[in-house]
């Protein structure tokens, strides 16, 4: 699972209001190369939960990106940071872990790389 | 300017709205945002050859440019060939006359001495001999071709196409009259995708896996290319977000079974092998979600440029939503999961009615997919009612801009829907689109029954309704899937 899905996903429970950022409980990370595609790093920037994304990078023991949102301008002029912001958002893997919800504590296991988000019957 | 465009002779239904949509893309309808339709829409204008039944596979189309007919044919599957069309004729005279009388300007360009050429002589509803081929390339003479013959790679292709007077009886359309083109080759169709992708050397395949074709077609309709993000909610084995990511596009994929999405049938054989099989890039995330309750974070919206699915709609697989079965039926009473068995509990799931699946998907992509783009997905239709037009569901997000039909069986057809969002999705959408979710889980029973295609599809045939057969068989054979 990438950081990307995790900036997209929250804890559904029923009666949960504050389902996210989901905190991660990473086991196992793993690099995977993903060759870098500007035009949809461009589109998918401003979607970006930024403190949940640096937050996360952390926790996954990737500390370059700035606390603070950039402007968007940066992703035309800053190369450097287009790499780092693709590096965390697509290249970090958690291949074994749990998301859990920050309002339950209710895990979301993470096996081979997929998040496994299915309620069970009471939470739906 | 206007084109011939050939297509192939199948999945009629199929063939312009796949020239529309990426006639689009490629930017045929200029730089206006593709959502701000006027009341044609963004829809091109197409003409009939002389005495031509809709159904032929012969068709003029009015291009903005010969860039726009060229990426148009080569990124298309049904289109055989655009030709800009340097004459045509009822019989070989009129064709040289036209041919003669088409300005020099634009014939001359590809007919110079340092070019390579080359002449196909094709036909539709009858077979040329190879004698009579070179008979017919050899009366071609009055045109003044200057460069060298070059039979593997041409710079210039030219295309001589005839069609024969009455065909009516091999089960093709009727084409009145014989009709001779002659023109030069702008694009066609790379259909060794197909064999390329086909199913039956793809590695891991699960029971309603998406035929190559199809999920190219599928792909075209959502107009996937390098720098979008494409959603499968129920993507299975993969066999559609394959064909989005072969346009270059980045996929994301969930479905409900974890089977299918985490494990498939060993580490070589899995939704990842499947991209790994063809050297594409693997999907940026698969998870384990359920349509019904998706696991998006509150506020995230307008993330995807298409979604693209093939939703369970109980004939061949039956959808599957959170909450027991036995629990939305009312037959057991709540329960909660005991602590102790929390961590491996396998959560029971509900038959998910078709009417309930899609009003989630449509709710889905009004949120989730950015203005203009395209939800596209196939829906199916019992064909007893069979007067040729069919109601589709509307959403006040959606224009819908192409419903193609494909005939699976005497009773039931699917028809593929591309919806264009054209509105935002609003604070009142998502509440309206609450309280339906309620009214669902409290009628689940009665939507199951109500929406039951599985036994309209299956049950045994009604003696009565023979009549009923032969007005079935009133749409002709030739457009439904095989010719």
């Amino acid at each position: 699972m990438r950081l990307l899905t995790h900036n997209m996903l929250s804890s559904n429970i029923k009666g949960v209001t504050n389902g996210f950022p989901l905190r991660i409980e990473a086991e196992k990370v793993v690099e995977k190369q993903v060759e870098i595609n500007h035009d949809f790093l461009r589109n998918i920037f401003p979607k970006i939960e930024w403190k949940a994304f640096v937050d996360a990078s952390r926790i996954l023991g990737y500390a370059e990106l700035p606390e603070e949102a950039p402007e968007p301008s940066v992703l035309e002029s800053d190369h450097e940071f287009l790499g780092k912001f693709h590096h965390a958002l697509l290249e970090l893997h958690i291949e074994e872990g749990a998301l859990v919800c920050p309002e339950t504590g209710r895990k979301f296991p993470i096996n081979k790389g997929i998040p496994n988000m299915l309620l069970h019957e009471d939470e739906v | 300017m206007w084109y011939l465009c050939v297509f192939y002779h199948r999945l009629l239904d199929y063939r312009k709205p796949e020239l529309e949509s990426l006639a689009d893309l490629f930017g045929a309808f200029g730089d206006r945002p593709c959502f701000e339709f006027d009341n044609r829409g963004n829809s091109l204008e197409w003409r009939l050859p002389k005495h031509h039944h809709p159904d032929s596979p012969f068709h003029f189309v009015d291009l903005p440019s010969q860039d726009v007919a060229r990426n148009v044919a080569n990124r298309s599957i049904l289109v055989k060939g655009i030709y800009e069309l340097w004459g045509e004729g009822s019989n070989y005279e009129e064709l040289e006359e036209a041919v003669k009388s088409y300005p020099d300007e634009q014939k001359l360009p590809y007919l110079t001495s340092d070019s390579t050429f080359k002449i196909i002589v094709d036909s539709f509803g009858k077979v040329i001999s190879l004698q009579e081929q070179n008979n017919r390339i050899r009366g071609l003479t009055y045109i003044p071709f200057k460069g060298r013959v070059n039979l593997k790679n041409p710079d210039h292709k030219f295309w001589l196409i005839e069609t024969e007077n009455d065909i009516t009886n091999s089960g093709l359309p009727p084409v009145v009259q014989r009709r001779i083109f002659f023109g030069r080759e702008v694009g066609s169709a790379d259909r060794k995708l197909l064999p390329m992708y086909q199913l039956k050397s793809r590695t891991y395949l699960g029971p309603t896996a998406m035929d190559a074709e199809m999920a190219f077609l599928m792909s075209n309709q959502a107009q996937a290319a390098p720098g979008k993000l494409v959603f499968d909610p129920f993507v299975g084995t993969g066999s559609i977000l394959v064909s989005a990511a072969h346009f270059g596009a980045m996929t994301m994929g969930a479905d409900i079974d974890i089977r299918v999405v985490r494990d498939g049938r060993g580490p070589d054989c899995n939704v990842w092998s499947n991209f790994k099989q063809y050297g594409l890039p693997m999907p940026i995330a698969l998870l384990r979600a359920d349509n019904n309750l998706p696991p998006w974070r509150p506020g995230l919206k307008e993330v995807f440029d298409a979604i693209i699915c093939d939703p369970p709609y109980g004939v061949r697989a039956g959808g599957r939503k959170s909450g027991g079965r036995k629990l939305l039926k009312g037959v057991v009473d709540p329960y909660i999961v005991p602590d102790e068995k929390r961590a491996d509990h396998i959560p029971s799931t509900a038959p998910y009615s078709l009417a309930e699946c899609v009003h989630d998907l449509l709710d889905l992509a009004a949120r989730m997919l950015i203005m203009g783009g395209r939800l596209v997905f196939f829906f199916p239709v019992l064909r007893e009612d069979d007067s040729g037009e069919y109601h589709f569901l509307e959403h006040p997000c959606f224009k819908l801009v192409a419903a193609s039909e494909q005939i699976l069986s005497s009773r039931y057809s699917r028809v593929l829907l591309t919806m264009v969002k054209t509105c935002s999705y609003t604070e009142e959408l998502a509440e309206a689109a609450r309280i339906k979710h309620l009214e669902f889980k409290e009628n689940h029973l009665k939507w199951l029954e109500d929406s039951n295609l599985h036994s309209s599809v299956f049950s045994p045939a009604d003696v009565s309704s023979a009549d009923a057969k032969i007005r079935k068989e009133s749409k002709p054979k030739y457009r439904g899937k095989y010719v």
